[in-house]
Formats: structure tokens, C-alpha cells, sequence
């Protein structure tokens, strides 16, 4: 998971990558509470595939899927589908080589055994990019980082003073729901 | 069996905006009243403080504030030939729960319909003839005229505080306002909010082409407000987590923010939360309610005796109650007769993103309120000339941004990869100096024959009742209006100063995944032919006359305004018709 949420949000000189910015912690949360096992949402069967304006209806839960796919691209890896790549599973190739994978679960030409795999590229996009941009509060955007590269303000909530300076870069450091690690005595 | 509860004067279902509104009007009568909501109690400092509220992952993501699927909720499908599937989570609409119901949760945008709108078939066949219409469309006049409303929509707008400029005092256009916007009686309680840097760069450029740009009407405080109740709210900040959050400044017009600190202190009202209405219940006759049946958390089913039942639940449940209890004909969209279910619509949303030169505009996104924006009203309604568009309706526009909270509102330029280095790089560079309204283009959608709402034979409830069953899909109509809006549009912020404008029409087939709007109308629409309507021009059931039914549902077709202007100004004109007349004379307001 480490791996994966490092390409899809790679470290730079502004920002950690995926893994140390926390987005497998927030996943990990996430898929351990309500969310992972769509507590609140209508589960009902029969489920049928249906067309893709009726939206998801898969009877698998998030959870699941992160498990089964998981377990699938690693034998897809292991299995030398990629150049090389015999025994190693995905966070031991190369950049390029993961990168690859990646992209060929993106436009579905990376078939997955008994899962699919592009609903989990999907899957996995969508939750990385949550976790690095959500409040640090729940794990990723640590010290708000991914809030810092684009200059959100987070949770300040009082711009009454910021409304009519137009055209003017907004200057105070972002805010989380717990606050600010400088406001803690070192 | 249920459970009997002595009986009350008044059983009010769903207490949102028209529950409230209702109850509060109803209470001053006399009348013992009680309100049965299916969520929770909502309150500002216990339910959105200003020490939590900004959380986009709970609140925009997680959907936090609105109804449960699992609870209920409705399957979906484009064709009547299609297999219907359940909407498993939310995405083209947010169905409300709780007290307050949508009027927490909204961005506050306090629209006027036009007064065309009200007699939509009746002007558009005057001004281009009957065969300029689609065959199937299905539009009708409302039974109300703009003239009946306009004191319903000022009492509304004063009970809000609604911040806007006039643009039409009493026939005489304001320099600033709507110029379209029909006559009003008098100004907005408050004025205009602050615009931020973008809304008034969009403004500037609509003057330059010639259009008359105005802010859009805020239900966000301009300045602190006392309210006819007497209720207090405060000066929005600008914070930019307003639609999808409570306000935690009390700046927000809501329920709970406008009537239900009054409504909570009258001994003859009685709030019953987390209580879901399963049933209205008839006499033998089946011309009567005799009340409601309704479930509590622990299951418990209860029977509420009334003599008067006001059903003020969002659209769908309003009209599958009605299904549920056998209250009017179902409509048959094969043989084209019946009515409840029928004239559904939702909205014809799209949007353009621009991007602009990062070394010479930064934006703030992020300072912005619900309700925030200036819009022009040129391409509304019948405010132009369709004749050589081949297209009948319209919408406002305008750079009405909310926000730059980041999951939602990172926009990159097309081409750009969606993940990786490239992405990121992207998202860095356009955060500042890209600028996506939302909802930029508001268009309306007008009603068609196979476009309604029925009883799904498959899926069911956890209390076993049938789900609603959707069928909906954008007409050629809808779409021909969102290219020609959407055109519009976009030169708008070429003429800003974009570097690049992207548009996003709206196309079919209606994708159920795709927010639009949660501005759901129809299916049991008001009229003054019980043939094609549900309701009569008072919002009383014309089969049981002592049930009526506030809301959107009422809309005969969806004009290309935000609805709850429109919807609050019935409530009080259906209030008045009940205060005034059915109170002495408990009987049908209206005769064919």
C-alpha cells in the first residue's frame, strides 16, 4: 500500500510522498470503520451489474475489495507480467515498472484473477487523494502538507477580512480541526 | 397493532423548511400541533460547531448530514424499458434527514421563480405557438400566479434575512439588480454580500458584454439580522463550508436559525424526532385522513390521530407516501392518465473550468460563501427569443463558487494525468488561478410523459415498504438549452481573461453518479385540473381534503432558479389559505 499510494502521489521537494504523508494510515482507518464496510448504505440485493449511470452495484465492500485485489496484483507481479519482474512483488520494482502496472489498471488492460481491477485502481486513486487532502485528523495530509503545496487554509473559517483584498495572495498558515503543531510547547 | 396517541389538530410529516414554516403558522392559530421527522435533532452549537464543522471528509464526502441509503432509499433507471437498480449511495441529489431538513445543509441560494414561469404553457404557446413544444412535454400552469406569491416570497426573504439587491421595486428597475426578476414590494431585508475576487471579475466582464450582472440572493448574513420572529443571526465569515455543513456562525437561514427557537417555545407544538412516517391513514371512505402511522427507533409503531395532515417531506417521500397510502390515482405514463408520480423533474446543471495566467490572478478559493456569486439572468426563463434556438427554457449563470476545499475543488487542465507526478505538479499550479463554479450554468428541466416516479416491484425498505422507482432521462429539449447556456457561458470567461475555458455540457443519458443538484420537483404537482394534477392551487389533496402537500413536489415542471424561494413562498400561501378559509370551513378550497 506504501508503494502504491507513493506513485500515485509521488514525494518532491515540497511534499512527502503518498506513504509518509500518511495516506495508508488514513485508509486503514477508514476501511476499519463505517466506510470500509458501507455501514449506512443500501445493501440490499439482488444485485445486477446494471448501466454505469445507475451507479456502483457491486455486493463486494470496500474492505474486501482492498483484499482481494491486494492479494491479486501481488501474484500478478510475482507471476513476471511485468519484464523482470519473477518472485518480486509490487514494491519491489522499479518506479517505472509500478508505474506501468498502475496505468495498465487504469485503462484496464492489467487483468486481475477474480477481481477487477480497474474498480480497484479506482478505488485506490480516489482514497489516496481523500487521505492526503482531508483534515490530518484522520491520519494523511500530515503536519498539512498537501494543504501547504497548494496554500488551503484548512479550517480557519473567518475570512471577513480577506473578502474584498482582491488579487492578493491570502498570507496566514493553514489551520487543522486539532490545530497546529507550533501552538503545542516543544 | 399500533400503538394509539390522543389525537392532535395538526400531524405535520418532516420538519425542513415547509414543516417549520407550517407549524409556526398553524401554532398561531390555536392548534395543537406535532411534527413527526424522520432524522435526528439538529441543533447549531450540539450538531456543527465552529470547533469541528470543517471537515470536508465527513461532511461533503461522507455525507454526514444526509439520510442514510440503508434507510431508504430509491432505484434508478433511464428507460421504462430499463431494469431499475437501487442508488446505493448518493450522487446526483442529497436527500436531507433531520430537523432542519435541507435548510441545513443548502448554500442558501433565495430565488424568485419568474412570473412566466407560473403560467409556463399557457405564455409559451401564446409567444411561439403549441407545436414550437415537444410532443411529449408535459408542462403546465401552476393554478398560482407570481402576483398570488410575491407577498409570500417577501415574507420569506424577511423571515431569512436574505441579502440580495432589488432589481424590480414595485415596476420600477434598480440599477445593480435582476432586471428580469419580477416586481417585489419591496427591497431585500439585507444588502448584497461582499463578492470575492473572481464573482466580481466575472461581473466586471458580463457588464463589458453587455449583460447586467447581480449578485445572486444569499440566505448568508451581509450584516447581523433580527428577524419578524425576533430570532437573531449573525454575519457570515466567508468560510467557505457551507453547502453540505450546518453553519456554525448562526449565519445561515434555517430552520433553526429563523423559526425553531420560537416554534420549541410554544406549548402547543411537540416535536417527534427520529419517528419515520410509514403511512397516512384514510377512513373507510378513503376521503378522509385520520392521521399517521409512524415507527420509532426501537421499532415501535405508533398511530398519531389528526384531523388535518401536512405532508412536508423532501419531494420523493412525499409522493411515496401518497403511492403507499393509495391518495390519488398513480400515474400511467402508457396510457397517460393518473397523477401522483407524474411531471418529475430534476435540474440541467453544467459547468465551465477555466484556468488563468498563475502569475497574474490568484483567487483565494477558498474565501467564499454558500450563496456567494454574481450571476446574469439574460438566458433565464423566457427572458429571450427561443424562436430561433428550437428550445423552450433557460437558466441563470454565474460565477457562483463555494469553495476551494480540496478534494472536491482541485481542478487540473485536460491532459493532465490523474495521478503521479504530473497530477501533482498540475494541482500545485491551478489551485490558486483556476476557477470552477460548481453549478455554474442553473438551467431549468421541464416535465415530460415518461419521466415520473412509481412503486418499484423489487426492492424494498428495511421496513419492507416498496421503494420509489425513478425513471428519468434528459430530452433533446434539456440538452439543445445546456449547449447554447453552456456557449454562453464560457465566452463570459473567455472575456475574463482565461487562458483556457473548459466546458462541461450536460449530456445524456442522466447519470444517477453525478451530482447535480438536490433540487428534485414533481410527482404530485399543483393545478386547477384534477386530471393532471395532484393538488390543487392551495397544495390540498383534491382526493382527501384535509391532506396537503408542501414542497417541490408541487412543481409542475423545474424552472432555472434554486427552489426554496418558491417552495417556502407556497408554504405560506398554502398557510394563509388554510388560516383563513379551511380552518372556518373544513372542506375542499377549490372546485372544478
Amino acid at each position: 500500500m506504501g508503494a502504491l499510494a507513493d506513485r500515485i502521489i509521488p514525494p518532491d521537494s515540497q511534499t512527502p510522498g503518498g506513504r509518509d504523508a500518511g495516506c495508508v494510515v488514513f485508509i486503514d482507518r477508514q476501511l476499519a470503520g463505517p466506510y470500509g464496510s458501507r455501514e449506512g448504505l443500501y445493501v440490499s440485493g439482488p444485485f445486477h451489474p446494471g448501466s454505469k449511470q445507475q451507479g456502483p452495484q457491486s455486493p463486494q465492500t470496500p474492505s474486501e475489495l482492498y483484499r482481494t485485489a491486494l492479494a491479486a496484483l501481488e501474484r500478478y507481479c510475482r507471476g513476471e507480467n511485468v519484464q523482470g519482474s519473477l518472485g518480486k512483488g509490487f514494491a519491489e520494482l522499479t518506479a517505472e515498472h509500478q508505474d506501468a502496472v498502475l496505468s495498465g489498471l487504469e485503462s484496464s488492460k492489467v487483468q486481475l484473477e477474480g477481481v477487477d481491477g480497474k474498480a480497484f485502481f479506482e478505488q485506490l486513486l480516489k482514497d489516496v487523494q481523500q487521505g492526503f487532502f482531508a483534515d490530518p485528523i484522520y491520519g494523511g495530509n500530515r503536519d498539512m502538507c498537501a494543504w501547504k503545496m497548494i496554500g488551503f487554509p484548512g479550517a480557519r473559517y473567518d475570512y471577513t477580512d480577506w473578502v474584498g483584498r482582491h488579487n492578493q495572495p491570502y498570507p496566514y498558515p493553514p489551520v487543522s480541526i486539532a490545530g497546529r503543531s507550533d501552538w503545542n510547547p516543544t | 397493532m399500533p400503538r394509539r396517541l390522543p389525537s392532535k389538530d395538526v400531524a405535520i410529516v418532516g420538519l425542513g423548511w415547509t414543516g417549520s414554516i407550517l407549524a409556526n403558522e398553524l401554532t398561531e392559530e390555536g392548534l395543537d400541533v406535532v411534527a413527526i421527522e424522520r432524522g435526528p435533532w439538529r441543533d447549531t452549537a450540539t450538531d456543527y460547531a465552529p470547533n469541528y464543522v470543517q471537515d470536508e471528509l465527513r461532511y461533503r464526502i461522507r455525507h454526514e448530514l444526509f439520510l442514510r441509503p440503508g434507510q431508504t432509499t430509491f432505484t434508478f433507471r433511464n428507460k421504462m424499458s430499463d431494469n431499475a437498480l437501487p442508488i446505493r449511495t448518493w450522487g446526483a441529489f442529497m436527500p436531507p434527514n433531520g430537523v432542519g431538513g435541507g435548510g441545513v445543509h443548502w448554500n442558501g441560494e433565495t430565488w424568485r421563480f419568474l412570473p412566466s414561469d407560473f403560467v409556463a404553457r399557457t405564455h409559451l404557446t401564446q409567444r411561439y405557438g403549441a407545436s414550437f413544444l415537444p410532443a411529449d412535454m408535459t408542462i403546465q400552469d401552476w393554478g398560482v400566479t407570481y402576483a398570488d406569491l410575491e407577498p409570500h416570497y417577501d415574507r420569506f426573504e424577511y423571515l431569512c434575512g436574505t441579502s440580495g439587491t432589488a432589481g424590480n421595486l414595485q415596476g420600477k428597475i434598480q440599477p445593480g439588480g435582476n432586471p428580469f426578476e419580477g416586481p417585489r414590494s419591496r427591497p431585500y431585508p439585507n444588502p448584497a454580500q461582499r463578492q470575492p475576487f473572481s464573482h466580481a471579475l466575472f461581473a466586471k466582464a458580463a457588464q463589458d458584454l453587455g449583460y447586467k450582472p447581480f449578485p445572486q440572493p444569499s440566505g448568508n448574513m451581509s450584516r447581523a439580522y433580527r428577524n419578524p420572529l425576533g430570532v437573531r443571526l449573525g454575519p457570515c465569515t466567508y468560510c467557505g463550508f457551507c453547502e453540505w455543513f450546518g453553519c456554525a456562525n448562526y449565519s445561515k437561514a434555517s430552520p433553526q436559525t429563523t423559526i425553531l427557537p420560537v416554534l420549541v417555545r410554544k406549548a402547543n407544538f411537540q416535536a417527534r424526532d427520529n419517528c419515520e412516517v410509514t403511512r397516512i391513514n384514510l377512513d373507510s371512505s378513503g376521503k378522509r385522513a385520520t392521521g399517521v402511522t409512524f415507527v420509532d427507533t426501537s421499532g415501535e409503531e405508533w398511530e398519531q390521530p389528526a384531523d388535518l395532515v401536512i405532508l412536508c417531506a423532501y419531494t420523493i417521500f412525499n409522493v411515496q407516501l401518497l403511492l403507499l397510502s393509495g391518495i390519488g390515482t398513480p400515474y400511467d405514463p402508457a396510457a397517460n392518465h393518473g397523477v401522483i408520480g407524474r411531471n418529475f423533474t430534476h435540474q440541467t446543471i453544467s459547468d465551465v473550468t477555466s484556468f488563468f495566467d498563475r502569475s497574474k490572478f490568484v483567487f483565494n478559493p477558498f474565501i467564499a460563501s454558500g450563496a456567494i456569486g454574481m450571476c446574469i439572468d439574460e438566458f433565464n426563463g423566457d427572458n429571450f427569443d427561443h424562436g430561433p434556438h428550437g428550445f423552450v427554457g433557460g437558466g441563470y449563470m454565474g460565477q457562483v463558487q463555494t469553495n476551494g476545499r480540496p478534494i472536491e475543488t482541485t481542478p487540473v487542465p485536460p491532459g493532465t494525468p490523474r495521478w503521479g507526478a504530473k497530477w501533482k505538479q498540475a494541482v500545485r499550479e491551478s489551485y490558486q488561478s483556476a476557477l470552477k463554479p460548481g453549478t455554474g450554468v442553473h438551467g431549468s428541466m421541464y416535465s415530460y410523459r415518461d419521466v415520473y416516479l412509481d412503486l418499484d416491484p423489487t426492492y424494498k425498505d428495511r421496513f419492507g415498504r416498496s421503494l420509489v422507482r425513478i425513471t428519468m432521462d434528459f430530452h433533446d429539449n434539456e440538452l439543445k438549452q445546456n449547449r447554447f447556456l453552456t456557449d454562453k457561458f464560457a465566452d463570459i470567461f473567455r472575456a475574463m481573461g482565461a487562458g483556457q475555458v473548459v466546458k462541461e455540457y450536460r449530456q445524456a443519458p442522466y447519470d444517477i453518479t453525478k451530482y447535480q443538484t438536490t433540487h428534485l420537483c414533481g410527482g404530485a404537482v399543483m393545478g386547477t385540473d384534477p386530471g393532471t394534477s395532484a393538488l390543487n392551487r392551495y397544495l390540498q389533496s383534491w382526493d382527501v381534503p384535509n391532506l396537503f402537500v408542501m414542497g417541490a413536489s408541487a412543481f409542475p415542471q423545474n424552472a432555472g432558479y434554486n427552489p426554496t424561494g418558491t417552495l417556502a413562498a407556497l408554504a405560506y400561501w398554502s398557510a394563509q389559505a388554510i388560516r383563513a378559509r379551511y380552518l372556518k370551513s373544513p372542506g375542499p378550497l377549490q372546485h372544478v
